[in-house]
Parts: C-alpha cells; sequence; structure tokens
C-alpha cells in the first residue's frame, strides 16, 4: 500500500471531536481509511472509510458516482454480515458526504501475509524446488479463502474487485496460532488468521453464474499477478469454493467460459 | 511452371550473435520496422553504453475518408508501397551505412494479421539482403520500453491505451503482467467508432479531433454508463449509448437540461466518462502495486485531458505521470527497434524460418530477460 505523500485534510465528521486524532492508514484505490476511536464504544477503533472528491473527475460524475457507492457498498456489506459472511459490520453512513464507518479488523491484508510467507527472492519458478517444503499454512489459507468466496456467492452478492488486497487475515488469539519458533513458525503465522472480505465499493447482487465466474477470474487474474510464485496453488482456493458453495460446480463450469474467452479475447477491438 | 534454372542455393542464415563480443561492442545499432496497424513506422536506434539515442524515427499514416474504418487489406497495401520509401528515409535520416546495423527487429504482433504479415515479409527481406540477424517484438512491450527510456520512469504502473488495446500493467518477476484490460472493445476503437458516428475527420487521427471538438463542450455532462470491474472495464456499453444519443441530437432532440445539445457535448460527455475509468482503475492498480509512477503509452496516450487527469490522481497520491508526444506515443518504428535491440542484446533473435506474426500476443507471454 502506498504511503500518503501529503497530508490530507479529513472528512468533517472526523473534526468534530477534537481530542481523538484520526490516524490515515491508507489511501486504497480510490478511498481513504482512517483507523478511529468509535463513537459508539469510545474503547473500540473503528473504520472510517471516506471517498473524497476525485479532482480529475467531473463533479457531477464524482458526485453522482461516490453517493452510488457509498450507499451500495454499505447495502452489502449490511446484507453480508447479516447473514454471518465475515466481513466487516457497518456502524453508520453518510453517502452524500461521502463516508462510512465500519467495524475494525484488525490484522493485515492477505496479500502482505502471502508475500511474507513467499519471501522476497524474486527467483524463477521452475529452479524451486517446493517439494522440500512444507506448504501446510499457506494452502490452508487459500482453501479458508475459497470458502469465504463461497459464503459470500451464497448471499448473492458478487465482489467485483476479489483480490488479496480486499480481504484481511484477522489474528487468531494465542492459543489458535501455529505454535513453536524460529523460521518455519514464524512464516506459518504469516499465513494464519480468519479470512475478513474487505471494500465492497464494486460489489452487486447477482445470483448469475456468469457473474459469479467472473468474480472468480478477477480473483484468479490477480493473484496470478501479485502472487506468480504461488499460481500453483490457486487450485485450493476453487476446491474449497466447490465445498463452500452448493452451486459452485455451475459456476466453475462457467469459469472455464470466462477463461477462454479472457485467452482468446481479440487484442485488436 | 517450368524452372529454366536450377533454384538458388538457401540464403545463408545469419550466425548467432556472439554475446560477449556484442556488448562489448560500444555502439548498438538496431532498425525496427512497425505495421501492426494503419502506422507504417521505421525507425533506428543506437544503444550506447547505457543510453539509448533515437536515430530516425519515420512514421507514414494510411487515412481512411471520414465515416470509415481502415480494412486490413487496404492497409497492407499502403504498408507494401511505402516500405522501401521510408526504410530509405530512416536511413539516411540515421546517416549510418548497412554493416553499422546490428539487427532487424520488427512486430510479431498483436495487431491486424495483413498489414502485420506485410511488413513481417519486408523485415525478412532485409535480414536476408544484409545478412543481418532478425528480432520478432511484442508491440506492447515496445511501447512500454519506448516509454520508459523517453520519460527516465523506472517502475511505473502502465496504462496502454491504443485503438487495439487497453492494458493496466505492472512489471512483476520478469514479465509485463496485466493487472486490467478492456473486457469487450478498445478505448482508441471506442473513440474511433464514435468519431465515424460523428463522420469527424480521420486525418491525422480520428481521436486527435474528437479531443479537439471536445475542447468546445463543457457546458453539459450527457449521462454515459460507467463500466468499471475491479481492474478491467468496458466501452461497448458507453459506445451504444453515446451512438443513441448522437441520434437523438441528429433528429433534433434535446438534452436532459431541455436545450439542444452538440457533437462537441457529446465528444466532451465521452472524453470525460471514459478517462475517468481509465483512471479509475490505473489508480486502482497503483494502489495494489504500491507504485506512484504511472507511465501512460498507445496512440490513445497523446490525449492531453487524459494525461491532465491522470496528473491529478498521481499528484495526490505522492508520484507523477510520464507521457510521451505523438512521435513515441502513437505506433512508430523506433520502439520496435529499441525493444528488440533490448532483447537481442540478452542473446534472443527470431529465426528466419520461425519468423512469423501472431494477432494476438499476449504482453505477459514476453519473458523480459533485460530487467532484474
Ligand atoms: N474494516 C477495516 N479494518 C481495518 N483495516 C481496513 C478495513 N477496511 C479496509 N482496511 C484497510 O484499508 C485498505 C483500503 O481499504 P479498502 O476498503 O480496500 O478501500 P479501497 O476501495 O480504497 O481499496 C485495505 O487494503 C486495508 O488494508
Ligand atoms: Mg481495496
Amino acid at each position: 500500500m502506498t504511503e500518503p505523500a501529503t497530508e490530507f485534510p479529513p472528512p468533517k465528521i472526523l473534526t468534530l471531536s477534537p481530542a481523538h486524532k484520526p490516524i490515515l492508514i491508507t489511501q486504497g484505490a480510490e478511498g481513504r481509511l482512517y483507523k478511529t476511536p468509535s463513537p459508539f464504544q469510545p474503547d473500540q477503533f473503528c473504520a472510517l472509510k471516506y471517498r473524497p472528491p476525485k479532482p480529475y473527475r467531473h463533479p457531477i460524475l464524482d458526485a453522482r458516482l461516490t453517493k452510488a457507492r457509498i450507499s451500495s457498498e454499505a447495502k452489502v456489506l449490511d446484507r453480508c454480515y447479516r447473514e454471518g459472511v465475515p466481513v466487516p459490520a457497518v456502524l453508520a453512513k453518510d453517502a452524500a458526504a461521502g463516508w462510512m464507518m465500519i467495524e475494525w479488523i484488525e490484522g493485515e491484508p492477505v496479500r502482505v501475509g502471502i508475500n511474507k510467507w513467499l519471501g522476497e527472492r524474486p527467483e524463477d519458478d521452475a529452479v524451486v524446488d517446493h517439494s522440500q517444503e512444507d506448504e501446510t499454512p499457506l494452502i490452508d489459507l487459500m482453501k479458508r479463502i475459497g470458502v469465504a468466496v463461497g459464503a459470500l456467492h451464497r448471499t448473492g452478492v458478487v465482489h467485483g474487485d476479489l483480490t488479496t488486497s480486499n480481504m484481511m487475515l484477522r489474528p487468531w488469539a494465542d492459543d489458535r496460532l501455529p505454535n513453536g519458533h524460529g523460521d518455519k513458525a514464524e512464516k506459518a503465522k504469516a499465513v494464519a488468521g480468519d479470512v475478513v472480505v474487505i471494500d465492497f465499493g464494486l460489489a452487486m447482487q447477482s445470483q448469475s453464474d456468469e457473474d459469479r465466474a467472473v468474480d472468480l477470474y478477477v480473483l484468479e487474474r490477480a493473484f496470478a499477478s501479485t502472487h506468480p510464485r504461488a499460481e500453483r496453488l490457486f487450485h485450493h482456493i476453487l476446491d474449497s469454493y466447490r465445498g463452500a458453495f452448493k452451486k459452485a460446480p455451475g459456476v466453475l463450469h462457467k469459469l472455464e467460459d470466462v477463461r477462454m474467452r479472457g485467452r482468446k479475447r481479440s487484442m485488436l477491438g | 511452371m517450368s524452372q529454366p534454372h536450377s533454384p538458388p542455393p538457401p540464403p545463408a542464415q545469419p550466425q548467432p550473435p556472439n554475446m560477449t563480443d556484442l556488448l562489448k561492442k560500444p555502439r548498438r545499432i538496431a532498425l525496427g520496422c512497425e505495421g501492426s496497424a494503419n502506422k507504417l513506422g521505421i525507425g533506428i536506434i543506437l544503444h550506447e553504453n547505457d543510453t539509448s539515442t533515437v536515430l530516425s524515427n519515420i512514421r507514414h499514416t494510411f487515412v481512411s475518408p471520414p465515416g470509415t474504418g481502415f480494412l486490413p487489406k487496404d492497409t497492407a497495401a499502403h504498408h507494401r508501397s511505402f516500405f522501401v520509401r521510408i526504410a530509405l528515409q530512416a536511413l539516411r535520416v540515421a546517416n549510418i551505412t548497412i554493416p553499422d546495423i546490428d539487427c532487424i527487429c520488427y512486430t510479431r504482433g498483436p495487431g491486424m494479421g495483413a498489414p502485420l504479415t506485410s511488413v513481417a515479409i519486408a523485415a525478412r527481406t532485409l535480414s536476408l539482403l544484409w545478412n543481418k540477424p532478425l528480432v520478432g517484438v511484442n508491440h506492447c512491450v515496445g511501447h512500454i520500453e519506448m516509454g520508459r527510456a523517453i520519460t527516465g520512469a523506472s517502475h511505473p504502473v502502465v496504462l496502454y491505451v491504443s485503438g487495439g488495446n487497453t492494458q493496466v500493467i505492472a512489471y512483476a518477476e520478469q514479465r509485463y503482467r496485466i493487472f486490467g484490460e478492456a473486457l469487450d472493445i478498445a478505448v482508441g476503437n471506442c473513440l474511433d467508432r464514435f468519431a465515424r458516428t460523428l463522420e469527424i475527420s480521420n486525418d491525422p487521427a480520428p481521436g486527435y479531433n474528437i479531443e479537439q471538438l471536445a475542447k468546445q463542450g463543457g457546458r453539459i455532462l450527457l449521462d454515459l454508463p460507467y463500466a468499471v470491474k475491479g481492474m478491467d472495464c468496458s466501452f461497448s456499453g458507453i459506445l451504444t449509448r453515446a451512438d443513441e444519443l448522437a441520434a437523438h441530437m441528429k433528429s433534433g432532440g434535446k438534452g436532459p437540461d431541455g436545450e439542444a445539445f452538440t457533437p462537441a457535448d457529446l465528444c466532451f460527455s465521452l472524453q470525460e466518462t471514459i478517462f475517468a475509468m481509465l483512471v479509475e482503475i490505473t489508480e486502482r492498480a497503483m494502489a495494489h502495486v504500491g507504485s506512484s509512477q504511472v507511465l501512460i503509452v498507445g496512440g490513445v496516450g497523446c490525449n492531453e485531458r487524459l494525461q491532465e487527469m491522470m496528473g491529478a490522481m498521481a499528484a495526490e497520491r505522492g508520484g507523477s505521470v510520464y507521457a510521451t508526444d505523438e512521435r513515441f506515443c502513437i505506433d512508430n518504428g523506433i520502439m520496435i527497434a529499441h525493444a528488440g535491440l533490448l532483447a537481442y542484446e540478452t542473446g534472443f533473435q527470431t529465426p528466419i524460418e520461425e519468423s512469423t506474426c501472431t494477432q494476438r500476443f499476449r504482453t505477459d507471454e514476453v519473458l523480459v530477460k533485460w530487467r532484474k
């Protein structure tokens, strides 16, 4: 995640209580995410997602998109939360002002965890001997991702932007953490935790196999381009998705078509 | 047909370069040939130590009449008839002799079949005639490498926008990886086709004329569908709606404010909407890979409104936008020469019997050996 380069003025809602200075966590793709004490439970934190006006965008288009996206993101989160999909709860929102307040999720994005596991070596995948390595903790994480996506699709929601940046890894309590010390245990800890899906800015309600398959295809491509060295393990996500969601066979069948289309897509327009 | 003479002996194959010798050479020169769409370009590049110098960069564009697009057959005929003229001019401007050239580079794809083939045949001919090795180049990689060389952007997220391609790309582990792309038609294709709807001139380019017309718009923003999915986007729905609005306008229809609207209003609204989409998917990729540099390449990248919007986005992220002007943005031979020479310097070449072209050639198929 890019470090914010300049000090941005926080949204007005965060300036009302001068005692609590909000912390700017990230400037994400289109929003800024602040960590701030919850106005409802001051001993707890909450996340405030703010979509500031985009200076590059025509103001009419900008207002239209901001309002629509905050409303729809909050609506979809509510629905998922109600149905037991692991997502942050919505605490408050003001769509026209461009913000919503949601539950704070501890931990790091899944992308960070996987990259910690994989390490920094930019080696050619072909020359690395994986047979020596116990990959169970990483594979288990992949399976938890598949289960989370299955639960999401089961509620009739497609995410629209499934990447490993848009999933958090909420740490387990100590008694669930892999025990032991040393490099191996550290690596295992990097990929431990519950998968919580975030960032529903492009989500929509849909029950169609096609939309669900595109969701998986986006994840597959994002995964391959973000973690090329773990690409060969991607099928574990799909395997556990199949187990978690009754309608998965139809979706996975459709996924083949979507992949074909992707590969065959004319580069000519 | 009778054969009065015995067939000529097969031409001598150029020997693979001896890499240590090649890299010891203080000056390495490549000639590049591009013709994947309606531009025929021939350029000559010089690599000296770590610097690249453009010795010549000549282009000739096949312009079709207003209301029409360029057809593969006519475009190929254009490239065939101009190739020799443009090649001679490139040599003359570069002021080099044939022995100075180390390799002949040509576009393998992606692009339109017939024009690609016509230029590949010409490149093969030069290779045999002058006994120089051939290097087949991916057109998209050519754009990226030339953009990096000209602007000095070291590790940018790349937005590649042209008549045939819309891709958001970032380099990782020896490949240019595609993070997002248009799911249906390319952005340039959308603009070109809308120019045809409005019967705007194709000279010098339909997109350029839309840009000029859009500058007179701005009174109203007409509502067009905004179609972004993650780092992907789609343009066909927008084109359909824009075409409908154009038909409505031509039949004397009014805009949402009850006033008549003009082609300029349409061009303005189209640009504002589709460029906002492009900036959005680029920003998402930047956030995803943690980069604050963005490089725009491809013909649509000349558009100053797009550059301005991208610049505003990048500035907010503490970065900047890198773009080139029409000499390098629009398809050209120099980018093929440059990317080809980079590959050649790592020992790559394309044996003549494998020197085919392909209409589909994804950016991430190329092993980028010249980068760490
Ligand atoms: N509820 C949350 N609790 C803690 N961190 C969060 C939460 N939501 C988002 N984040 C962090 O902020 C980043 C950006 O948030 P996200 O919702 O993905 O916004 P964007 O649409 O800008 O990508 C995430 O990658 C994550 O690191
Ligand atoms: Mg996000």
